[in-house]
């Protein structure tokens, strides 16, 4: 298939038709509106359903209406937006609700800004919903990725009956860069068997709940949740390794913000300096083994986020103390220059190269 | 190669098309690409920008701060981007809107009279091919057919009846631009 030039957003709507997803509930928001444009314009095609809610706890919910009868369903929106349906999101992962949501993360707290941020970090890996519950949180740093990453979010959704979040920021989704779109969808896939989608003669009664009244029958459910979240951090780690072995210092970013530090370790590798990077793509689960790698002479590990400081505690416990951590962030929308980052190594190697 | 360009003018100047374009046709021809625009609330008759890269390698940051080439399509523009221009680089000026000369001497500047052009032909909408077309002829970063081809893909076929005046418009700026590039050289 030939390359198309796309917006992030609207490569978002396509990636998750292409894999199936004919139903979207949303709410405008920027910088993430190009989403539920798109599903409006291109669902019908395919004889699928958008709906704008009249708000975005309306639109989670339609959400987990959408994947109890066992459809494909997403929901995109950003900070704010998100924050709106924790409480819908974390009754999806109570009730093992497979569903995509898109996070196209801008400036906060609160109404904050539109402009590109990452500061819903905390929000997604540690769940900004009730209870015990985690999603798994895939990151993407360009726009193909962004494809690639929304299709195979569709699939470990069905995969373990768990919410999947994509956490892009404002960049991401107004940038256009090539794409192509190549969903082979896994042949493990289960049956969905619990969905609610009419009894039927003689079949037994599904039933979609997160409501456990008894403490025991919770505890037990808490345990198969668990149980859960352990296989997925078994198997879905995903991240990219650069030049990690033999770095005087590790850089560690996720999404757009690793891009700009790709181009500050360009800089800094013409100067010398010997300069790695660990890129975790899922930041749930998250990669510590990349960063239990990290050799003893390593002096550091930057971390570089657009918030004033959430992954680095994921990379101070997978370190455990036993390499200096270094941070450097923007916040409200600011987008770090390379040059700051550039700066910052040096200030942190003083004149080792 | 590595092209970073900066593309800055008012609202309906039509610097994001431009920039589009200038990126699919870079898509086309194989290479690295990304178009990255300026968004906020004050789209219409206030500065926009984006910032593309064309490049033999693959993209790593998509925001531009030291651009290749910068093109200043209004006033504000000039002021704000003069300075990202690298050292023997480019700064494009449409002379029809900016009366103001460029300051610095490092660096290749191209005045380009893209309004008045585009009237000329008929459109005065098409300022923003005088200047690609311009931009092409000094960079030679992408070929000019690879911009006709990429035409249809940005703007869609009902405005392929416009492709005719739009390869005008390439084709002027690249003329006027020619005689500045023998005194820059």
């Amino acid at each position: 298939m030939t390359k198309v030039l796309m917006k992030g957003n609207e490569a978002v709507g396509a990636a998750a038709i292409a894999a199936g997803c004919h139903y979207f509930f949303g709410y405008p928001i920027t910088p993430q509106s190009e989403v539920p444009e798109y599903m409006s314009r291109e669902l019908p095609k395919v004889g699928g359903a958008y709906v704008q809610a009249e708000s975005e706890v309306a639109a989670i919910n339609m959400v987990y209406g959408a994947a109890g009868s066992g459809a494909r369903v997403m929901t995109s929106s950003s900070s704010p937006g998100i924050a709106l349906k924790q409480e819908g999101i974390s009754y999806c992962a109570g009730a093992e609700l497979p569903c995509v949501i898109v996070d196209m993360m801008r400036g906060g707290p609160g109404l904050g800004t539109i402009q590109p941020a990452q500061g819903d970090y905390f929000l997604a890996t540690r769940g900004g919903g009730n209870g015990d519950y985690r999603l798994i949180v895939l990151a993407p740093a360009d726009v193909q990725e962004l494809v690639d990453l929304v299709m195979e979010g569709f699939d470990l959704a069905d995969l373990y009956r768990t919410p999947v979040m994509i956490l892009g920021d404002g960049m991401i989704g107004q940038m256009m860069e090539p794409v192509e779109f190549r969903y082979q969808p896994r042949t493990d896939l289960p049956d969905k068997d619990w969905a609610t989608r009419g009894k039927g003669k003689g079949k037994q009664r599904n039933v979609i709940n997160s409501l456990y009244l008894q403490a025991e029958e919770l505890e037990k459910h808490n345990h198969k949740l668990q149980a859960k979240y352990a296989k997925i951090r078994e198997n879905e780690k995903k991240v990219e390794e650069y030049n990690v072995e033999g770095a005087d210092l590790v850089i560690t970013a996720y999404g757009t913000t690793s891009r700009i530090a790709k181009t500050a370790i360009t800089k800094l590798e013409k100067e010398g300096y010997k300069v790695g990077m660990i890129r975790p793509i899922s930041l749930y689960p998250f990669p510590n083994e990349a960063f239990e790698k990290i050799g003893e002479n390593c002096k550091g590990v930057l971390t570089v986020e657009m918030s004033t400081g959430q992954m680095i505690d994921d990379v101070k416990i997978s370190l455990q103390g036993r390499i200096p951590t270094y941070f450097h962030g923007r916040s409200g929308g600011m987008v770090p220059e390379p040059e700051e980052i550039v700066e910052k190594v040096k200030e942190i190697l003083g004149g080792d190269r | 190669m590595d092209e970073r360009l900066i593309i800055a003018g008012f609202g309906g100047q039509g610097v994001m098309a431009m920039g589009q374009l200038l990126t699919y046709s870079g898509m086309i021809e194989g290479k690295n690409v990304s178009w990255l625009p300026s968004y906020g609330p004050e789209m219409r008759g206030g500065t926009a920008n984006c910032n593309v890269t064309i490049s033999s390698e693959p993209v790593g940051s998509p925001v531009v701060i030291e651009s290749t080439t910068a093109v200043v399509l209004n006033l504000p523009s000039l002021d704000k981007f003069e300075s990202s221009v690298v050292p023997g680089g480019n700064l494009m000026i449409n002379s029809s809107l900016i009366e103001k000369k460029a300051e610095r001497d490092d660096i290749n500047v191209y005045y380009i009279p893209a309004n008045e052009i585009a009237n000329e032909i008929g459109n005065t909408r098409i300022a923003n091919m005088v200047m690609l077309g311009a931009y092409i002829e000094i960079t030679g970063a992408i070929k000019i057919e690879s911009v006709y081809e990429a035409f249809g893909k940005v703007f869609g076929e009902t405005k392929a009846h416009l492709l005719p005046i739009n390869k005008d418009a390439l084709k002027r700026g690249a003329e006027v631009v020619r005689e500045q590039m023998k005194v820059n050289a």
